[in-house]
């Protein structure tokens, strides 16, 4: 070991580092992969560069539609032109501050609930309190605000209300619908599958017709009850059942032990429930939870069909004005955008919560 | 308190538990009571029914079955006319539904797959561009999707005259999908029938095969063999049926093409929107089921001296196909639910179908009665299928 070992500074080897390396290492690392990225960059220089062109270069923002015509690229004016339309639909035009200051409360209060820390007793409350808020902002009636009419509820609030309130109502119903299912009374365990399985076996449209065509025969004459709500007990009806399955998987992944250790403390079943089972059980299905809201909210766009305006149909309503008409790719593409936003961002959020739970703490 | 204590053994055997303590009693009671409010709510219910029946003159039951139906379809795979009844109607809408989703549950398992696949590629482009398919079809409503492809079909589309074809024989226009298709023949029932024969000889073989490799220990190429079986018999079928080449090539003829296969707008968009929206979910669960396999699994089988197609189909397909199937079957089916959504575009499924039964004799109850009797036997299907699969390749273990 006498030899010293020269010993020389030597630059990293162009083809493995940097990012002739990294292209190397990503794109080019075989012939199959070397084929396939250039037929990739191929097919995507045939079709970007034209949907640039269409969508940015030669689109229009703000004229109107015989403009647009002109013009021949994309026509965002029909959005530009319509938002307040699309956005809000019938609800009386200068009371439209009043649903725009309920999905404020509600961006808010999403965006506090992200943060873990906050997940205590008062954030509970504040969503008690926001609901009602935003009940109140839209139905009017009190604090010198008018009444509206439910009937002129419709876009985007809509949406949102169908979806944030079903699945708050459909929660607690859910989980009784767990625990339903794991009693060891034969009744009401049969009566939960039955009900369990029966809901997820049909489509939700199914529900939907029965709350707008069976529903009023179910009712005394004289007893009316209206359309928003009708669809928001279908839906809450249908979301339940969903949850009764996330919610058993909770139930089931809690260890035998911990159910025997608080019987033998003496608790009875709500305490054993309520104290050590729940607690567990209910923060293991927070992100599978979150997958269902994410489908709560897109299923909401399934109202249109019994003729409700949600945010599609005022879009829809939107492009059957003729002056507007034959822009259907623009609207679409603009509401495809927002729900992208709200699923999206629900999406990623539920995975980053799942590492963290998962990560132990 | 301590001398009671030591009493209390025959304190319980001598008085009498209270009837609520008792667990067994008090679970009968609280049956009978959630039996006895859910017996109630749906007596209430059916009672108001009844007086609402009455009041507004609906007759209940299925006589409108035999009634005639009196409105067109616009598509249908049976004949089918306006004089005919609402049983028939009916009957064309399940075939719609059935026709809709067995098409799409094909094309969605091809294209999952080789987004799934694509998806885990070592070529950073094509695999983050799968993933982006993927995170925005899953986060697009699928009703949305389904209008999109149809105005698309309807206003971006030019008219047959200047039909788009991207490949010869193919043509789009706002009259829907036209393409070439061979032209029938008879061979093809024969060819048809040749394949059937087929699959029994390959069963047959692979139960000889096992039985010969459990006995000798001798490893028969079944898989080759099979397929070599599945694709001759036809292949010669067709050969000794003068292999006829014809094919029937859609022609412009006035305003509209004549001639190949023609799938209407109403069609085609609903059946790019739900292969398009449920592709990705199965892209996901294909994903899931490939990385579920440990690379020990395939070192293990290498180091046993199998051959690459060996591992590929004994050891890595058996297990990821065990993680897959399930949460597959599930997306069939929602695929099969969603396809109800095709009376927002017109397309005249089971529920169009029923629906317009509903408007036209009153008989909600029935009529959504029938939807939920329909899709609930497609799911019971699929769930006692899907039992059987279960416990057919579930792990045994010792």
């Amino acid at each position: 070991m006498q030899e010293a070992y020269e010993t020389k500074v030597m630059k990293p080897p162009v083809t493995r580092a940097g990012v002739l390396g990294w292209v190397r290492a990503n794109l080019f690392s075989s012939v199959f992969n070397s084929f396939l990225t250039v037929v990739t960059i191929y097919l995507l220089w045939k079709i970007v560069p034209g949907l640039i062109r269409w969508a940015l270069i030669d689109s229009s923002w703000t004229t109107t539609g015989a403009e647009c015509r002109a013009a021949g690229g994309a026509c965002w004016s029909v959005v530009t032109k319509n938002l307040r339309f699309i956005i809000f639909g019938f609800f009386p035009y200068e009371w439209q501050w009043r649903p725009l200051l309920a999905m404020i409360i509600l961006f808010t209060l999403l965006i506090v609930s992200r943060n873990r820390r906050y997940w205590k007793k008062w954030l509970g409350y504040l969503w008690v309190i926001g609901l009602f808020v935003m009940g109140l902002l839209l139905k009017g009636g009190l604090f010198g605000l008018p009444s509206v009419e439910s009937t002129k509820w419709s876009g985007l609030p809509l949406t949102l209300l169908l979806s944030v309130f079903g699945l708050t109502a459909a929660y607690p119903l859910g989980v009784l619908l767990a625990l339903g299912r794991q009693s060891r009374m034969p009744a009401i365990k049969s009566l939960s599958v039955v009900y369990i399985e029966t809901i997820r076996g049909v489509p939700l449209i199914s529900l939907l017709f029965m709350s707008s065509v069976m529903f009023p025969l179910f009712l005394p004459e004289g007893i009316t009850i209206n359309n928003i709500l009708r669809a928001q007990v279908a839906i809450i009806l249908f979301t339940a059942a969903y949850i009764a399955e996330v919610v058993r998987g909770g139930l089931q992944a809690i260890s035998r032990g911990q159910y025997e250790a608080a019987e033998s403390l003496g608790l009875n079943y709500y305490q054993k429930m309520r104290l050590i089972i729940l607690p567990q059980a209910l923060k293991i299905v927070i992100p599978p939870s979150v997958g269902i809201l994410i489908s709560a909210f897109k299923d909401t766009s399934l109202v249109v069909i019994i003729g409700l305006f949600d945010l599609l149909k005022t879009t829809q309503a939107t492009l059957s004005d003729p002056r507007w008409m034959g822009f259907s790719v623009e609207a679409y593409v603009f509401i495809a955008l927002l729900y992208f936003t709200g699923c999206f961002s629900m999406s990623s959020y539920s995975r980053r919560l799942e590492r963290e739970l998962y990560r132990g703490t | 308190m301590a001398q009671e204590r030591t009493d209390s053994p025959e304190i319980t055997t001598s008085t009498k538990i209270p009837f609520w303590y008792d667990p067994t009693k008090r679970a009968i009671i609280y049956q009978v009571v959630v039996l006895g409010m859910v017996g109630m709510v749906a007596y209430y219910l059916f009672t108001n029914t009844l007086a609402n029946l009455e009041r507004q003159n609906i007759a209940t039951g299925f006589g409108f079955f035999a009634k005639e139906a009196s409105f067109e379809i616009g598509e249908s795979p049976i004949s089918y006319s306006a004089a005919d009844t609402y049983a028939r109607a009916l009957l064309v809408g399940v075939l719609n539904t059935i026709k809709v989703s067995f098409i799409g549950i094909i094309l969605t398992v091809i294209l999952g797959t080789f987004v799934g696949i694509v998806r885990l590629s070592r070529n950073w482009l094509v695999a983050k561009l799968a993933a982006i398919y993927i995170e925005v079809m899953q986060d697009i409503p699928v009703l949305l999707q389904l209008v999109f492809w149809y105005a698309v079909f309807y206003e971006s589309f030019p008219s047959p005259r200047q039909a788009l074809s991207p490949i010869s024989g193919v043509y789009f226009s706002n009259r829907g999908m036209v393409f070439a298709v061979p032209e029938l023949q008879p061979v093809y029932a024969y060819m048809a029938l040749t394949f059937v024969a087929g699959c029994l000889a390959v069963w047959a073989l692979r139960r000889w095969a096992k039985k010969r490799q459990e006995k000798t220990g001798q490893i028969f190429p079944v898989f080759y063999v099979s397929i070599a079986i599945l694709l001759a018999l036809p292949l010669a079928t067709w050969l000794l049926g003068g292999a006829p080449l014809q094919m029937n090539v859609p022609e412009l003829v006035g305003f509209n093409f004549e001639g190949g296969l023609t799938f209407s707008p109403e069609f085609a968009a609903l059946l790019l929107g739900l292969v398009l929206y449920t592709a990705a979910f199965v892209a996901e669960i294909v994903r899931a089921g490939i990385q579920a396999i440990s690379r020990g699994q395939v070192e293990a089988a290498m180091s046993l001296g199998l051959k690459p197609g060996q591992v590929l189909r004994l050891v890595i397909l058996p297990q990821a196909l065990r993680v897959i199937i399930p949460p597959l079957t599930s997306q069939m089916l929602n695929l099969t639910k969603n396809s109800t959504l095709a009376i927002a575009i017109g397309f005249p499924d089971f529920v169009s179908v029923a629906n317009t039964t509903i408007n036209q004799t009153g008989q909600a109850i029935e009529g959504v009665g029938l939807i939920m009797v329909v899709y609930l036997f497609f799911s019971l299907s699929t769930s006692a299928f899907m039992n059987w699969y279960n416990k057919k390749v579930a792990l045994v273990e010792r």
